[in-house]
């Protein structure tokens, strides 16, 4: 899992029929000092998180389709958590 | 899922029978601007797209549940044709 914030969304009418009724996010990755890691990806949203929040990313079929609630679908991300905040040790970001 | 645009497509005759009429593209990834970035890869597309189009993929052993249940070896599966992207700017 990884670390992202969300920062927008993604619309298609055209699309395979599993990502129907769930929202797209565009999740750019985010190291543990906050700065930006990495391009953007794009996840189905699995909690109802919304643009600004900090959340928790699965990259991997299984738990994403898992999580959506939509299995033996083409999801490889999915935005299973919100994030409250996050706990480190001093000197470890 | 990845953002990219539709570039061009790959033609082939002798190729695996489950691929028989399904349509190889090439996709350019796209960056959170919508400038290109990174190797164009290519893709199998499960919902009928053309070149000019932004498209989400999906990669790795997901790709091929598109077509479930059967079994398209593909590791690249266009699953959406994009309307709208709205990203927030970067602060």
């Amino acid at each position: 899992m990884v670390i992202g914030r969300v920062i927008g969304e993604v619309w298609a009418t055209r699309k395979t029929p599993s990502h129907e009724a769930r929202k797209c996010l565009c999740v750019q990755p985010l190291a543990l000092d906050g700065s930006d890691r990495g391009d953007p990806v794009l996840a189905l949203d699995a909690v109802g998180a919304g643009v600004g929040e900090r959340v928790l990313v699965v990259t991997e079929g299984f738990s994403a389709m898992t999580a959506v609630g939509r299995p033996n679908s083409p999801i490889d991300m999915a935005v299973i958590g919100v994030i409250d905040h996050v706990e480190l040790e001093k000197g470890t970001a | 899922m990845f953002l990219g645009k539709v570039i061009g497509n790959v033609v082939c005759t002798m190729k695996n029978p489950v691929m028989e009429a399904k349509t190889i593209l090439i996709v350019q990834p796209l960056d959170r601007a919508g400038k290109p970035k990174g190797k164009p890869v290519i893709a199998l597309d499960s919902v009928g797209a053309g070149a000019g189009e932004t498209v989400y993929w999906c990669r790795g052993r997901e790709a091929s549940m598109a077509w479930h249940p059967a079994e398209v070896p593909t590791d690249c599966t266009i699953v959406a044709i994009v309307d709208r992207v709205n990203v927030v700017e970067k602060s």
